[in-house]
């Protein structure tokens, strides 16, 4: 069950989640290494696939580097809750697609360790620990559809490739 | 209603008549800036997923900044990738090393920019550009590839933040105080979402150098985009510089465009700032700070490393020598051939700094400067976060070009005014 891995920080900012030191590469793997570094040393070696980053205002703030939303990809998240995100970030995560998702309050609704269940689809989350139901609003159709194709360029494929077929 | 000049730049980039904040638009894409960091990867996914094309080669920039000249292997890959791709595709302006600089500086500088146009760029301080009426963003990878493949991105039209920047700059106090002001009174994201119009007399005295400070730090509030309108100073700046195409159409915010929020501030007020570590809004006057040791100085930057920068440092340190680890970095080829001409390069020479070649170097903590653990850095860029230029426990200072001078002599954070 993935647990939740709770920063109660707000702007956690795209140099804590993957240092420039690191941007000689776009090598997912090698990025992953050190997802969250400077922010906490330990998260890759505790994070199991499919956990949860749970976090405050501003979240992957700064840079637009995409090699944010890889390293967490590489490490095997499965999403980032926050009150809000940076818009460059909740972009590159859409574009990536990887699901983000905003909840105000999440800092107060998740402790860290808390196991989470997450239905994108209907916008809510199960926390197994405290036995609650906490609800968020979905991503608009639009960004939907880009995650649900796995990213913009997949998404932009899909549309040409529909419209060669409707020319043929 | 009437609209605000943002609206105005993403309705005619969506062939629309008009369009409110909140409108999500397909816009065409008038130029993309790509450098060694995010183009690569955008190259290797538009590989991947077999629509390896460039939607027009003259409408793409390219130089490689971040690491360059390359700084090791890795990097150098970098480097390879981008050379190989902007050669094979036949980009029209491919900046080389050599000719190469930091984007942000040299676009502008080259010709590259013209007001009116929707520019995205692989980097978040792509928002510099709307120092020249433009709509200007950053952008991610998988974002760089689609523009640069279709010539089209999606946006969510921005509401716009008035900032109306009243009064005049005092002596010794530059655009980058303004901007750190504006940061400290909304915070790092005040703006998120938004276009920052800036407005208001003080923008007449500054130059589009100092313009571009305020637009560059837009990211740094969050913002979408920082937008300034079109002058006679503008004019000036693009007449005979334009490349390509050297017409532009000039668009301005109606008088009943609709703002989201006005933030007026009295320049005449201000005084140099310093923003501690670890967010560029935790700025101080320089009155309530002077005195705290530092380390290093760095004075470079997409935010600072223009030959108006230059001048300013070498302004305070003629005739005296620094007591700190000074590391210069102008930011292109032609700033660093005229601080030759104009004698800056001998100024900063005889103080005892180190003038590098053009790059983003430590800015971002690549390197020509990076931090060692517990030390201290008063830098003119743009980023004081955890470990941004260096060790996770290294500090960053960041000032305008003057105060930065001024604390490399003292070797503590030091007022300028001072010395000028």
């Amino acid at each position: 069950m993935p647990k939740a891995h709770v920063y109660k920080r707000d702007h956690i900012n795209t140099d804590e989640i993957i240092p420039a030191r690191y941007l000689n590469t776009d090598n997912v793997a090698e990025l992953a290494k050190h997802c969250l570094e400077d922010l906490d040393p330990g998260f890759v070696k505790k994070c199991t696939p499919g956990d949860v980053i749970v976090a405050g205002d501003d979240f992957g703030c700064g840079s637009s580097r995409e090699h944010a939303v890889w390293a967490i990809q590489g490490a095997k998240v499965g999403a980032v809750i926050a009150h809000s995100f940076a818009r460059i970030f909740y972009r590159n995560c859409i574009n990536g697609g990887f699901y983000p998702i905003e909840l105000p309050g999440a800092l107060e609704k998740i402790r860290d360790g808390d196991e989470l269940q997450i239905d994108y689809e209907a916008g809510t989350i199960r926390n197994k620990t405290q036995n609650t139901t906490i609800r968020f609003t979905p991503l608009p159709d639009f960004a939907l559809a880009i995650v649900r194709d796995g990213g913009l360029l997949e998404h932009i494929k899909k549309k040409e490739k529909g419209k060669t077929e409707n020319v043929r | 209603m009437g609209m605000t000049i943002t609206e105005k730049i993403l309705a005619r980039a969506a062939g629309k008549p008009s369009v409110k904040a909140g409108d999500l638009i397909n816009a065409k894409i008038d130029l993309i800036m790509c450098h060694d960091v995010t183009t690569p990867p955008a190259i290797s996914m538009l590989k991947k997923h077999g629509i390896d094309r460039v939607f027009d080669p003259e409408k793409i920039v390219v130089t490689p900044d971040h690491f360059q000249p390359a700084k090791d292997i890795p990097s150098a890959e970098l480097h390879k990738r981008l050379d190989q791709w902007a050669r094979e595709k036949n980009i029209r302006y491919y900046y080389p090393l050599g000719r190469a600089g930091v984007c942000h500086a040299l676009l502008p500088e080259q010709g590259h920019i013209r007001p009116g146009e929707v520019i995205v760029g692989g980097d978040s301080h792509t928002c510099t550009y709307g120092a020249f009426a433009a709509f200007s963003t950053g952008i991610g990878s998988t974002d760089l590839a689609a523009a640069i493949a279709t010539g089209m991105l999606w946006f969510k039209v921005p509401a716009s933040m008035k900032f109306v920047l009243n009064g005049t700059l005092g002596h010794g106090v530059c655009s980058k105080d303004v901007i750190l002001e504006v940061i400290r009174r909304i915070g790092t994201d005040g703006a998120l979402y938004r276009a920052m119009e800036f407005v208001g007399p003080a923008l007449k005295q500054m130059s589009m150098e100092a313009r571009m400070t305020i637009t560059n730090m837009a990211i740094e509030a969050g913002g979408k985009s920082g937008i300034i309108g079109f002058d006679e100073t503008t004019r000036a700046y693009l007449e005979g510089r334009l490349k390509g195409k050297t017409d532009y159409t000039v668009f301005e915010s109606d008088p009943d465009a609709q703002y989201i929020s006005t933030e007026t501030i009295d320049c005449s007020k201000l005084e140099p700032m310093v923003a501690f570590p670890h967010l560029p809004s935790n700025g101080r006057p320089i009155s309530e700070c002077a005195g705290l040791p530092m380390d290093q100085a760095y004075i470079g930057s997409c935010t600072n490393g223009r030959i108006e920068d230059m001048r300013q440092a070498a302004a305070v340190m003629k005739g005296r020598t620094v007591k700190i680890r000074t590391v210069v970095v102008p930011a292109t080829p032609h700033i660093w051939k005229q601080m030759i001409d104009e004698g800056l390069a001998q100024i900063f020479y005889d103080a005892g700094c180190v003038i590098s070649a053009p790059t983003c170097g430590a800015c971002l903590g690549g390197f020509m400067g990076i931090l060692a653990e517990g030390e201290r850095c008063i830098s003119t860029t743009n980023r004081n976060f955890v470990g941004r230029m260096g060790h996770p426990k290294s500090e960053v200072y960041l000032a305008g070009p003057a105060t930065a001078a001024a604390s490399a002599v003292e070797g503590k954070l030091t007022d300028p005014r001072k010395f000028l």
